[in-house]
């Protein structure tokens, strides 16, 4: 498509605005950051960097961002194996309900956080009577992180041939091999994708994190939630949400590389482009 | 080059008959290498395939020709075991596979859009069937080399197949089904998607491959050149039936119908005395002033169309006594105006004994240039 000087210009406003919003409050939690007085204010009248160490060796901010990884990584493997069988039923298989089960697998990334965690707190605590642990807390991440591993799989599968899976058939392999020597394969990097995205989603949670976490427990969010609004030391907690920010960027930084080499790959791959033959 | 895979067979006892003879379709021992009784196979109120039988020789080059939807595919897919039959069986080498996985089957297939492992190496493509047979290492690697080496693919092993142009795709795709010495082997158009130089050349190729393993092909195309050229022995599809079988030359000769007259080639149907008439273009020839008409049936007529294409002119005669026939003009070298203008009156004529009585189908391809010009 080629647009005219004016549209192009006007494009590049709107994308200079969008970029704008979004990175400026983030310019701003970087100078609070490193700003050395004991109360916000604006402008800060000097900078500093002795936030970040005293962070670093804060305990229950170290002990908040282990929960958080643990969560993350437990929320995202029950999410890979789920999401990952339920994206298999739906596109390889035809069963009666198949489209209410896609649109119902979709729902919870949808539903306001608020309403999952009441949800999951009425559950766990009234129905099943159990302690809020993080192991709750992991069970409630996984069912957002199943819609994100779900959605990549799928997405996937669909655009994958399935002569595929019955050239591997053809070929002698049972379903179980031609699962794990083809089918598997060719998604790996849509469930990498799939599954940092889902990570960098857990990572971020409160919401539905504080309805469903024990008392004595906190996740890096809960914890700079926490924190922030006491007096002391504010330049800390930003040191901490810097960091966060920073860890986050990570997974959602391999998964935009892997998602564009797959495309690359995938239409390089096919058979409707012949190259020319030399 | 194709001798040492025929010794490597051979040594490892294959089972096949006297492998450095190509195996004559004619042969016709036992048990066919594919039977089909009664196959069936319906979507719902549409029959795709009616209720076929058919035997396929051991070492024949069997092509099953026809338009889309004529069931050709379907029937390939109930032998490899995509799709189960409704009613009838398929057997193997004797053997009932009906209810059999393809996995089970000892058929492998070429597909039309080659179904590379795009995450494997060439290499791993083609040794994939025979690691999962649990073949030792060293001799997949020997298998794998001789079967680059038939499709002229050497030095390309390391390559991955999105590297690979669309020929040699195809080639990698039929080395990989090859490798295993299937008992029959099935190819779904497998040639759809290359161009028409490539295709050619690549019908040649495939042919020379068949006759040297000797394995049986069961080659699936809406070509009829394509047919014509390969094959061993023709099945004409229409409407989920067999509508003619035999070899090349029989089909294009004595055509047993309108539908398999106008499919395979042009049909020249014309009506005489009750009778349904078909005659090939290229038997009938434009009488000119003086020329001897000892033993041809002539017929007055007029150039209504004319289309030149290169080797011959196609002119389109409508007849005095009713209907029209394509004539093909062999533009040689002798005559600096091969003639064929339109509006021309002229003299056409054949031998009695081309004009082929058919039965009445129930469609038929009416004569227009337009239709025949793709081919």
């Amino acid at each position: 498509m080629t647009f005219t000087p004016l549209t192009r210009n006007l494009l590049r406003v709107a994308v200079a605005i969008t970029l704008a919003f979004i990175y400026i409050p983030l310019l701003i939690i970087l100078l609070y950051s490193m700003n050395p007085e004991q109360t916000l204010s604006w402008p800060p009248e000097s900078l500093t960097l002795e936030w970040f160490p005293k962070a670093i060796q804060d305990q229950a901010a170290r002990d908040a961002l282990w929960n958080s990884v643990k969560v993350g990584a437990a929320a995202t493997s029950i999410a890979l194996v789920l999401g990952t069988l339920a994206s298999l039923a739906v596109a390889r298989h035809k069963f009666f309900g198949r489209e209410s089960i896609t649109f119902l697998v979709l729902i919870p990334i949808a539903l306001p956080g608020i309403v999952t965690g009441i949800a999951l707190n009425a559950t766990f605590t009234q129905v099943f009577d159990m302690k809020l642990t993080l192991f709750t807390v992991i069970v409630a991440h996984a069912t957002f992180c199943i819609v994100i591993v779900f959605n990549n799989a799928a997405a996937r599968l669909r655009r994958m041939s399935t002569t595929l899976e019955d050239a591997s058939a053809d070929l002698g392999a049972t379903p179980w091999t031609t699962f794990r020597r083809v089918t598997l394969p060719n998604m790996r990097s849509a469930l990498v994708a799939g599954g940092l995205l889902a990570f960098a989603l857990s990572f971020d949670e409160i919401v539905v994190t504080n309805f469903t976490i024990g008392a004595g427990d906190q996740t890096l969010p809960i914890y700079i939630f926490n924190t922030l609004f006491r007096p002391n030391q504010p330049g800390k907690v930003y040191a901490v949400a810097v960091i966060a920010i920073l860890l986050s960027m990570i997974p959602v930084y391999i998964a935009n590389r892997l998602t564009k080499e797959e495309s690359v790959t995938a239409s390089g791959a096919g058979a409707g482009t012949p190259i020319p033959e030399p | 080059m194709l001798l040492q895979l025929h010794q490597s067979r051979e040594s490892r006892g294959a089972t096949t008959s006297s492998p450095s003879t190509p195996r004559s379709p004619a042969d016709q021992t036992s048990v066919p290498d594919v039977r089909l009784t009664g196959l069936t196979r319906r979507y719902g109120d549409f029959t795709a395939v009616d209720s076929i039988d058919l035997d396929v020789r051991q070492g024949e080059f069997f092509t099953m020709l026809g338009p889309s939807g004529s069931g050709k595919t379907t029937t390939l897919k109930m032998i490899a075991g995509f799709e189960q039959p409704d009613a009838g069986k398929v057997e193997l080498g004797g053997q009932d596979v009906s209810g059999l996985a393809p996995y089970a089957r000892s058929v492998n297939t070429v597909f039309q859009d080659y179904a590379l492992f795009p995450h494997m190496t060439v290499s791993a493509n083609i040794e994939y069937g025979l690691s999962i047979a649990k073949i030792p290492k060293s001799d997949r690697a020997e298998r794998r080399t001789e079967a680059l080496r038939m499709v002229r693919l050497e030095g390309h092993g390391d390559r991955k197949p999105n590297e690979l142009s669309g020929g040699q795709r195809q080639r990698v795709a039929l080395a990989r089904a090859i490798v295993n010495r299937p008992r029959v082997l099935l190819l779904d158009e497998p040639l759809g998607a290359l161009d028409l130089k490539l295709r050619e050349q690549m019908q040649v190729e495939l042919k020379q491959i068949q006759s040297e393993v000797g394995i049986t092909f069961i080659y699936v195309t809406h070509d009829q050149d394509e047919a014509l050229t390969m094959s061993d022995r023709i099945a004409v599809f229409n409407e989920g039936r067999i509508e003619q079988l035999s070899s090349p030359r029989d089909l294009y000769e004595h055509p047993a119908n309108e539908f398999v007259a106008g499919f395979v080639g042009v049909s020249n149907a014309i009506e005489r005395d009750g009778k349904k008439l078909t005659i090939r273009p290229e038997k009938i020839r434009l009488i000119g002033e003086g020329d001897p008409t000892d033993g041809l049936v002539t017929e007055r007529g007029e150039i209504t169309e004319s289309a030149y294409v290169g080797m011959v002119t196609r002119v389109k005669v409508e007849l005095e006594q009713g209907g029209a026939v394509q004539v093909a003009l062999q533009n040689t070298e002798s005559e600096a105006e091969p003639g064929g203008r339109v509006g021309q009156k002229v003299v056409v004529g054949w031998r009695p004994e081309h004009a082929v009585s058919i039965q009445q189908g129930e469609r038929t391809q009416s004569v227009q240039l337009e239709e025949e010009n793709v081919s």
